[in-house]
């Protein structure tokens, strides 16, 4: 039996677009965002390396042994790396993107994992509505380096086939011969999931990533509250209001969310006084959340940047060095502040068009979570004051 | 409270399952959880209303479904505790109401504001469980007064093969696929989630998907006597007292003779707590949302300091504790918030021990022993002392051990509502709530934030601090 920081090896299972690359590159940002080192291994990547050029469905067809070998040889030199990322380079989580589709796969992948010592857990998508289809070759297999040559129609007619292909030999988590596996089965987009096993604490979290995540179109805007009084002083932390600037910028939010004409917008603050001026001027329901409060800068709270050069020198440098884990002496690091930041995270996840009026190292951690952002860029992403960022999914990002 | 400002309508859950498949436990643990992060939440038990109504119980055969009176009877306690629940969520401003009974009951719909209903489902077919379960809870049921256990094991397998025949599980391939539900199998080994509509939804299904019935032991307890403790000033980062080490060695040695099974510790990221356990020499695991409730402008100072500087605002405290936030600082409320990871992981861990701090200890009891936000600010968490939680039945059995190491008593009663009473004001607590400024005194001088979120203090006096 592992010990809970055994490497897990995440397996996906499913049909062509059935979502499986959606749901590993979004995995694998939230993990990387919450501190888990996570890497996506997509073998369609690794086929598309190895024959340089596609050509069409054929190479799918269950009887094409060259097809199949070379298939094979990629998933193999797919694991090899997920091996040397979870074995030699301090990965935690690897994501295996492939059909994997038949038990026999899964069986060595399965194996795979036993014998280098992670815990293999299922991640499977199932999906027979042809709307949700049809859309998802719409956004995402059209533009891909497979149908560059070809027209929108031929290129949808040939990954039809292409799924065609997969079907007969399409064998799926089953209740009763896959009851000792440990998975999800995501069923019409998360209309309904069945979970079997879960065996620790970061499947737990997988699970409820899954299960809170959704792909209705919505969009998501950031922004910090309007100036402050401190702001025009240089000084950081601290409750001030708003300066004339900041009630001005207020307004102009209020006259530009009016003109989005947004649908059942919810609009968040945290609960200092510059982010609830800037929302009251909106004059629509908001919700305080504590968590959305500004990174505590301890013992340098209301000074200037040059003061606290002058008072702390060495705190001063050691902040250059390493931003992203420094913690202020008696505050927080913007590590701290990712912890703090991941349940507004997952209730981003669970809606749709959303406000978040914020502050500026609290809208950099939401920022970077959206956009994929490693910790070293984190700190140092732009966000300046009366700018509003407007965020909406697109395809894989 | 944070948690009800994401549920707009009220919600219904309704248990479904045969007799024995531990819905009267799950529904329990569910309403104390919600209560506890602030859902006001009530269970509707059908076997209560049906023992009032039928004052004795005689045998299975009233289970029978061709027992054409004992239907009657039964179907009137479904509509009563229907009409209670109505009630309850639309007249008591409840929020959820929680369903326990073994039949799957059409709902009644009336009333204007539609409460959401969730279906949570438990299927089992292990017999070693299902015993396990009789003996547990049913043997010592009401309908037994006896006692006998071959009588009870007999009467209640044959009162379950009389659901059977009529018992439908939740379909959500056809029939039921519009409804939202979970269905939990075999004890929590396989979940069916359908349909989650909401946040409530969603944060019910993640809880019952991390509770587990695997036997364990949870100990409580505070980080041995402070410095700070000594002179009688709250809050702050102080080391142990002489006292206080004392203590963990008694602990270190206490827990030894526990011989517990693969015992996990926690504790703050507060010097007090970190000392505690460095005698135990064990791994421990430090948690920063463990830390004692910030006090804010309070911090470091004592109550007599406290009386005598901020007069309104240590009255305001003592009229609402549970909400009271100290300006710059915390409540309990927050405390509350902030612990419920800490909770869930909790539950789903074995043997743990979490050596915290007095406000932090009344949280984390208050969850386990479902004690109101009222008694919550004032249960006795005394320095030195042990608290050891086992689950059993439909609750926690609570042990209390003194280590018999002399220390201060922390403690403050709530006063009598006399002496120091404010002019009765619209409730200024709960207008502080979601405010900023503090309402009483005039502005203070702004100390820094001390551990508001923790943090390893500087050590002016000891060498170079490294970055962790």
């Amino acid at each position: 039996v592992c010990m809970t920081n055994c490497p897990t090896l995440i397996v996906m299972v499913g049909l062509p677009a059935r979502g499986k690359t959606y749901i590993s590159k979004k995995l694998t940002r939230y993990l990387n965002w919450i501190g888990v080192p996570t890497k996506e291994f997509n073998v369609g990547q690794y086929r598309r390396d190895l024959v340089k050029k596609y050509k069409s469905f054929e190479f799918f067809l269950p009887d094409n042994e060259e097809g199949l070998k070379i298939r094979k040889q990629c998933a193999l030199a797919a694991l090899n790396d997920v091996r040397q990322y979870l074995s030699e380079e301090n990965g935690h989580v690897a994501v295996f993107d492939a059909t994997n589709t038949t038990r026999e796969r899964r069986e060595t992948i399965y194996k795979f994992g036993e014998e280098n010592g992670y815990k293999t857990f299922f991640v499977e998508s199932v999906c027979v509505d042809p709307e949700v289809i049809a859309a998802n070759i719409v956004q995402v297999k059209l533009g891909s380096p497979d149908y560059v040559d070809c027209s929108n129609d031929e290129a949808t007619e040939d990954f039809m086939k292409r799924i065609e292909c997969y079907k007969n030999s399409y064998e799926t988590l089953d209740e009763t011969l896959d009851k000792d596996l440990s998975y999800i089965k995501i069923m019409d987009v998360g209309r309904s999931y069945l979970v079997n096993r879960v065996m620790d604490h970061i499947q737990s979290r997988i699970v409820y990533y899954l299960m809170n995540i959704h792909v209705t179109p919505r969009s998501i805007y950031l922004c910090r509250h309007g100036e402050s009084e401190l702001n025009l002083k240089g000084r950081i932390g601290g409750d001030p209001g708003l300066s004339v600037r900041g009630k001005e910028f207020a307004k102009s939010l209020a006259q530009f969310i009016n003109e989005q004409n947004i649908k059942d917008l919810k609009v968040w603050t945290s609960q200092m006084k510059r982010t609830i001026q800037t929302a009251e001027a909106l004059g629509v329901p908001y919700e305080q959340w504590k968590v959305l409060n500004e990174i505590d800068a301890g013992v340098c709270e209301e000074m200037t940047y040059e003061e606290i050069q002058e008072n702390y020198p060495l705190e001063f440098a050691l902040r250059d060095q390493d931003k992203y884990r420094y913690r202020y002496p008696k505050g927080e690091s913007y590590e701290d502040l990712v912890q703090r930041l991941e349940p507004v995270i997952m209730e981003l996840e669970r809606q749709e068009n959303v406000l978040v009026i914020c502050h500026q190292a609290v809208m950099r951690c939401l920022l970077a979570y959206f956009l994929d952002k490693p910790a070293e860029q984190l700190p140092y992403l732009k966000c300046p004051l009366h700018t509003v960022l407007k965020l909406t999914p697109v395809a894989y990002g | 409270a944070w948690a009800s400002y994401m549920t707009n309508s009220p919600t219904l859950i309704v248990m479904i399952g045969l007799p024995a498949r531990g819905k009267t436990y799950m529904s329990k643990k569910l309403t104390r959880y919600l209560n506890w992060i602030g859902v006001p939440t009530k269970v509707f038990n059908l076997g209560v209303y049906r023992r009032e109504a039928v004052k004795s119980y005689k045998s299975y055969d009233f289970f029978r479904h061709d027992n054409k009176e004992a239907m009657e009877i039964r179907k009137r306690c479904a509509l009563v505790a229907l009409e209670d629940v109505k009630s309850y969520l639309l007249e008591e401003c409840g929020q959820i109401a929680v369903r326990s009974s073994a039949l799957k009951i059409v709902l009644h719909r009336g009333g204007s504001k539609l409460p959401r209903v969730f279906f949570v489902e438990s299927v089992c077919d292990d017999p070693e469980v299902i015993a396990a379960n009789i003996l547990e809870v049913k043997v010592s049921s009401p309908d037994y007064p006896e006692r006998h256990r071959e009588n009870v094991m007999d009467d209640f397998l044959k009162r379950i093969e009389c659901y059977k025949v009529t018992y439908q599980p939740l379909d959500p391939d056809a029939y039921d696929k519009d409804l939202s539900f979970i269905k939990v199998i075999n004890v929590g080994q396989r979940f069916l989630v359908n349909r989650v509509q909401d946040y409530i939804q969603s944060k019910i299904v993640y809880y019952l998907m991390n509770i587990h019935v695997q036997p364990r032991t949870i100990y409580l307890c505070r980080h041995g006597e402070s410095e700070y403790n000594l002179v009688g000033k709250i809050g702050g980062d102080s080391g142990l007292s002489p006292r206080g080490k004392q203590f963990s060695q008694a602990l270190k040695k206490f827990i030894e003779e526990q011989e517990i099974v693969e015992l996990k510790v926690w504790t703050s990221q507060l010097k007090r707590t970190i000392q505690t356990a460095e005698s135990l020499g064990v791994l421990y695991e430090q948690w920063k949302i463990l830390n004692e409730i910030d006090a804010g402008v309070c911090e470091e100072m004592t109550y007599a300091e406290i009386e005598a500087k901020y007069p309104e605002e240590f009255a305001m405290r003592d009229q609402e504790k549970y909400l009271y936030r100290y300006p710059g600082g915390e409540s309990y409320q927050d405390l509350v918030q902030r612990l419920e990871p800490v909770i869930m992981e909790l539950e789903r861990q074995g043997n743990v021990l979490v050596i915290s701090h007095q406000a932090v200890m009344r949280c984390l009891l208050a969850y386990f022993l479902d004690k109101s936000a009222d008694e919550l600010p004032y249960l006795r968490c005394p320095l030195h002392t042990i608290l050891k939680l086992t689950p059993v039945a439909y609750g926690c059995k609570v042990e209390t051990i003194t280590l018999n190491v002399e220390a201060v008593n922390t403690h403050r009663d709530k006063p009598s509502l006399n002496s120091h009473s404010l002019p009765s004001r619209q409730s200024p607590v709960r207008m502080r709530r979601n405010s900023f400024t503090p309402r009483a005194s005039a502005d203070p001088v702004k100390r820094p934030r001390h551990h508001s979120l923790g943090s390893k203090p500087l050590d002016l006096l000891g060498p170079f601090p490294s970055l962790e």
